[in-house]
């Protein structure tokens, strides 16, 4: 954790892609966030279109914090988990709330790991963590390079913990700079960042 | 100056740039979705930065109209979310039946499936003959395709389910023939529906409408936007009309959100209280 222990910009905002294997990592992450976590959290998790919100039903009713489908132009708060609806784009705009698109897929992908990243990049600047979890596919990685690029922070699940590695790998390979974790050290960081911000 | 309010300068002249020159303003997009969808253009007309587009788009109205694509050409289809159409059967059909006569305004038709889907299912209610339908876009384009009523077959199986699935009534193909690998939608359904050329960032109210369909239009408006076009369908609906949004779009982060009330939270229905 070398790597992060170093960073002093305030964070501002934390945004995770994950795909193939995410309903068990999400499970067992955000179910870990404290009660007033004092960041928003934004997540891409792919799934096939007619998904009903199970997900944002399962995982608000087993975590401390608030968990749900973003409407569009919601207003982006902090301690509430945002998860994009299927089937659409999600993305940050500059009054800090969220827009949605239907526009192409990316990456045979709607919602794209890469769009919620960079458009996350370009708001939040430095004070954006951008963390990729398991995953079958290569989404995320060119966001995960742009949050870097504009200063912010990554992390990657350790490949060897995911139930897919193929996502985590690529992003490690595009930024090579990343923190490698696995879940429980992701959920002890983002914890320690709550205490350490708020001392 | 960081690069990336440089960026931001660049688009910022680059859509001052086409106001003037073409009066289309885009300046009040939801600008993470604007900026991808420019980014796309760069692709295709192969540039490195948005100012480069300036010269090309002031100059060569071609390129502008390939901007205006990029921007405008929504993915539309026939019955997308069909238990919309559905609720729309349900508990909007029934008011419209004690009207003599009443007007529907579908805004940001693109290229019109929505608006032939909604006439077919009039039609089984024996509404049709009653209502008169207004379907806009800002894309001439699109507007041209949608008067022909032509579309593509190679998705008709998905549209009969779809058709099926929000309540229709018979077989989708008894409003349609078909030719090779396209089919034509009916006479009686197409002179049902006015297209028409209809800017919403700009242009004015249209009517005394009894029903607003506009959905999946909202997302790629910033806020203020979407407050000011909220402001003129609220001035162009009767009193106790209704108001049909994308499901994923809502009221209430908005202007309206104390002036209609919600009949389906899920599909986006909204009846405006007085």
């Amino acid at each position: 954790m070398k790597f992060i222990e170093k960073s002093t910009v305030e964070i501002r905002c934390i945004v995770i892609g994950v795909s193939a294997g995410g309903f068990d990592a999400l499970d067992r992450l955000v179910t870990k966030l404290p009660l007033d976590f004092s960041f928003p959290v934004v997540i891409v998790q792919h799934r096939i279109a007619d998904n009903d919100g199970y997900l944002a039903q399962h995982l608000n009713l087993k975590s401390a914090s608030v968990v749900k489908e973003v409407i569009d132009k919601e207003p982006i708060c902090a301690g509430i988990v945002y998860i994009a609806p299927p089937d659409y784009h999600l993305l940050i705009e500059r009054g800090l709330y969220f827009s949605l698109s239907k526009d192409d897929k990316v990456n045979y992908s709607r919602p794209s790991i890469d769009v919620l990243f960079e458009s996350a990049a370009d708001i939040y600047r430095q004070a954006c963590l951008g963390i990729i979890l398991t995953g079958k596919n290569q989404d995320g990685s060119m966001g995960l390079a742009q949050i870097v690029a504009a200063g912010g922070t990554a992390i990657v699940q350790d490949p060897q913990s995911a139930i897919a590695s193929e996502m985590p790998r690529a992003a490690i390979k595009k930024v090579p700079t990343a923190a490698i974790l696995n879940l429980s050290e992701i959920a002890d960081y983002l914890t320690s960042l709550e205490k350490r911000q708020k001392s | 100056m960081e690069l990336s309010e440089i960026a931001e300068i660049e688009i910022d002249v680059l859509l001052e740039a086409i106001r003037r020159r073409y009066d289309y303003d885009f300046s009040h997009y939801a600008r993470s979705s604007l900026k991808r969808r420019i980014n796309g253009l760069l692709v295709k007309e192969k540039l490195d930065m948005p100012y480069q587009l300036i010269p090309r788009i002031l100059y060569d109205e071609e390129v502008f109209n390939r901007f205006l694509s990029e921007l405008s050409v929504t993915v539309t289809e026939m019955y997308r979310d069909p238990e919309f159409f559905s609720n729309l059967i349900e508990s909007i059909f029934p008011v419209l039946d004690t009207y003599p006569y009443f007007k529907i305004w579908h805004a940001g038709c693109a290229t019109g499936e929505e608006a032939y889907s909604l006439a077919v299912l009039l039609k089984e209610a024996g509404l049709l003959n009653r209502a008169k339908i207004y379907a806009t876009d800002y894309n001439n384009k699109s507007i041209d395709i949608a008067n022909q009523g032509i579309y593509s077959a190679e998705n008709i199986e998905l549209s009969n389910k779809c058709y099926l699935k929000a309540g229709g009534k018979h077989s989708f193909s008894k409003y349609y023939t078909e030719h090779y690998d396209a089919i034509k939608f009916n006479d009686e359904l197409r002179n049902a529906i006015t297209f028409a050329y209809h800017n919403l960032v700009k242009d004015g109210v249209f009517g005394e409408m009894n029903l607003i369909i506009c959905r999946n239009v909202f997302i790629y408006f910033d806020k203020e936007l979407q407050n000011n076009v909220l402001r003129l369908f609220n001035e162009s609906t009767v009193s106790k009309g209704f108001l049909c949004l994308g499901s994923k779009e809502s009221l209430r982060f908005s202007i309206l959100k104390d002036k209609f009330n919600t009949l389906s939270e899920a599909n986006s229905i909204y009846r405006k209280k007085d």
